[in-house]
C-alpha cells in the first residue's frame, strides 16, 4: 500500500474504492454527473464467485473460508481507454460504471471524473468507518484499580 | 431402494401453493422485506452466509424469507445457488491483523495494546426479555467517543516473539478446497479449517463442550477474539495487479493452549484457530476447539479416543446440508424396500408359527 514506490497504486486505489461502494451511491453519483461516453463492451456484466481465504493462525497456511459474489466487467472506451470493474455483489450496472469510471480516470477528465464520483465514493466510507471506529472506542475498557488498604 | 412412482402432482402443487400462503402469514401484518431480515436478523443472515459459504448479505436474507426462519433450508438454498455461480478466482488471503475491528478481546492480557473493546455484544446484559422490543420505539443513538485510531496487533505476535508460542508453518499457495475435490482423509490443516469454517454451529459447539468437559481436554484460553471487516484483495489478470474487491465481516478466535514440550523443543503454547464470515463468535471460538483438538497427531499427543480428536467423525459429520439431506430422505417414499421388509416378516412368522403349531400337533 505504499503509494510512492507503486505506479499503480493511484488505479488500485479508485479501483478499490469502486468496488466497495454500495451500488446505489455509484448508480446516484452516476447519473448526477451525467456520463455517458461512447464505449464497446469487452466483457459483458458476469456474476461470479470469488473464493475468499485466510491463514491458519492469522499468519500460518491459506486456506479456503468461503466464497464471496462478484460481478466484473470490462469496456473500452470509444477514445481506447479500457476499463475494468470488479465490484463485490450481483449488481451489473454497478460492474459496469465501475468498468466506465475505470476507464474515464484514464482519460484527460480523470480530475473531473474524481470530483464527481471517487472522491465522494471514498468520502462517504472514510465517514461509515468512523462512524463505526467512534462507536468502537465508546466500548472501550477504561481500567481502574480499585485502592486497596493493605495497612 | 428408489423406485420412481408417478402421481401426486396435484397434492404436491397444492401442497407448495399452501407454503408460500404460511410464509407469507397473515395478511393483516406487514410483509417482512430482504432488507428488514438484512438490516434487523443480522446474526441470521450471518450464519446462513457462514455455512452456506457464499458471502452476499442480500441473497442470505433472501433465502432466510424464502426459507420461513428455517435456518439449515436457508443454508441449503445458498448452497445450491453458489454452484450456479462460475469461479473469477481466488483472493488473497485476508489480512486480519488489519481488521477494522468492531469488537476485540482478549481473555489473556487486560492491557492489550490496542485495548479491550467490547463492540455490540450480548456479554454483560442481564438475558431478561425486553418487552419494550415489543412496542415500537425509537433506539437513542448509540454513544461515540475520538478514536485513537491506535493499531491492534495481534496478542500471539507477543508470544510469537518471545518464542512462547508454537510457530506458524507456512502452506501451499493455493489450499485444497473441498468444494471442488471431495474430502479425503487424512485431510491437511487447511482443508480442516476450510470444513470447520462452513460446519453446522451446533454440531461443532457440541464438540468443541465436550473438549472442554474432559474429552481430549486442551485447556485453550481465548487470546483474542476480534469481529470487524477486512478488505478482500484479489489478482487481477488484465490488471497484471492486485486490488480490493469488497470487504467481509470476519469473526477470528485465537487460542493459546497448553504447552507441551519434546526432547528437542523447550515447553511452548500451542495454538487453535477460528476464522468464520460475519458475527459468529460462538462459531469461531468452537472452530478454535476443535481445530486445536483436531491437531493431536502433528504436535505430538496421545489419542485419547475422543469424539473431537477423531477427523473423521467430525469432519464427515459436521456439514448440515450432507446430514439433513441423508436423514430427510428417510421420509420419502420407501414403498418398494418396506413391502420387502413386510413381506419377509411375515414369512418368517408365518414359519416360525407353522413350526410351533407343528411341534404342538407333535406332542
Amino acid at each position: 500500500m505504499d503509494g510512492s514506490s507503486d505506479p499503480n497504486a493511484a488505479r488500485k486505489a479508485w479501483l478499490s474504492v469502486l468496488s466497495k461502494a454500495p451500488a446505489t451511491d455509484l448508480a446516484n453519483l452516476w447519473t448526477k454527473a451525467g456520463y455517458d461516453p461512447a464505449h464497446e463492451v469487452l466483457r459483458a456484466p458476469e456474476i461470479g464467485a470469488v473464493m475468499v481465504r485466510g491463514r491458519a493462525g492469522a499468519v500460518g497456511a491459506p486456506f479456503n473460508l468461503g466464497e464471496m459474489t462478484v460481478t466484473r466487467c470490462s469496456i473500452r472506451l470509444a477514445s481506447g481507454e479500457v476499463g475494468h470493474g470488479y465490484v463485490q455483489g450481483r449488481d451489473k450496472n454497478h460492474a459496469t460504471q465501475a468498468a466506465l469510471a475505470d476507464a474515464l480516470m484514464q482519460t484527460v477528465d480523470a480530475m473531473d471524473v474524481d470530483a464527481s464520483i471517487i472522491a465522494p465514493l471514498r468520502k462517504a466510507a472514510e465517514q461509515r468507518r468512523a462512524t463505526r471506529g467512534a462507536k468502537a472506542a465508546a466500548t472501550k475498557v477504561d481500567f481502574f484499580t480499585m485502592v486497596r488498604g493493605e495497612d | 431402494m428408489y423406485v420412481a412412482v408417478k402421481g401426486g402432482e396435484k397434492a404436491i402443487d397444492a401442497a407448495h401453493a399452501w407454503l408460500a400462503e404460511e410464509r407469507r402469514g397473515p395478511v393483516d401484518v406487514a410483509e417482512l422485506s430482504v432488507d428488514q431480515i438484512k438490516g434487523q436478523l443480522k446474526l441470521a443472515v450471518n450464519r446462513v452466509m457462514a455455512e452456506g459459504s457464499l458471502y452476499d448479505p442480500d441473497l442470505a436474507a433472501l433465502a432466510i424469507k424464502q426459507a420461513r426462519g428455517d435456518m439449515i433450508e436457508a443454508i441449503f438454498l445458498i448452497r445450491a445457488y453458489r454452484t450456479t455461480l462460475p469461479r473469477i478466482g481466488g483472493s488473497a488471503p485476508v489480512d486480519t491483523e488489519s481488521m477494522s475491528c468492531d469488537r476485540r478481546v482478549s481473555a489473556t492480557f487486560k492491557d492489550a495494546p490496542g485495548g479491550q473493546v467490547l463492540g455490540p455484544t450480548f456479554d454483560y446484559t442481564h438475558r431478561l426479555l425486553d418487552f419494550k422490543l415489543a412496542a415500537d420505539g425509537d433506539v437513542p443513538n448509540a454513544p461515540e467517543r475520538q478514536s485513537d485510531d491506535s493499531s491492534k496487533p495481534h496478542i500471539m505476535s507477543y508470544l510469537d516473539r518471545e518464542g512462547l508460542i508454537q510457530p506458524e508453518p507456512e502452506g501451499a499457495e493455493s489450499p485444497p478446497d473441498l468444494t471442488r475435490e471431495p474430502l479425503e482423509l487424512p485431510a491437511d490443516r487447511a482443508l480442516r479449517l476450510q470444513s470447520l469454517t462452513r460446519a453446522d454451529e451446533g454440531f461443532i459447539l457440541g464438540m468443541a463442550y465436550s473438549t472442554q468437559r474432559g474429552y481430549a481436554r486442551n485447556h485453550a484460553f481465548v487470546a483474542e477474539l476480534r469481529i470487524g471487516t477486512c478488505a478482500v484483495e484479489m489478482y487481477i489478470p488484465e490488471l497484471g495487479f492486485a486490488i480490493e474487491i469488497g470487504e467481509v465481516e470476519l469473526t477470528e478466535c485465537e487460542t493459546v493452549n497448553q504447552f507441551q514440550g519434546s526432547k528437542t523443543e523447550p515447553p511452548q503454547f500451542t495454538r487453535g484457530y477460528g476464522l468464520v464470515f460475519g458475527m459468529s463468535e460462538r462459531k469461531a471460538i468452537s472452530m478454535a476447539l476443535i481445530d486445536r483438538a483436531l491437531r493431536w497427531e502433528e504436535l505430538g499427543e496421545d489419542n485419547l479416543g475422543a469424539p473431537a480428536q477423531d477427523e473423521e467423525f467430525v469432519l464427515y459429520h459436521a456439514d448440515n446440508i450432507q446430514a439433513t439431506g441423508f436423514l430427510e430422505h428417510i421420509k420419502l417414499p420407501h414403498y418398494v424396500d418396506f413391502q420387502s421388509e413386510l413381506e419377509l416378516i411375515r414369512k418368517l412368522r408365518r414359519e416360525a408359527m407353522g413350526c410351533n403349531q407343528q411341534q404342538e400337533a407333535a406332542e
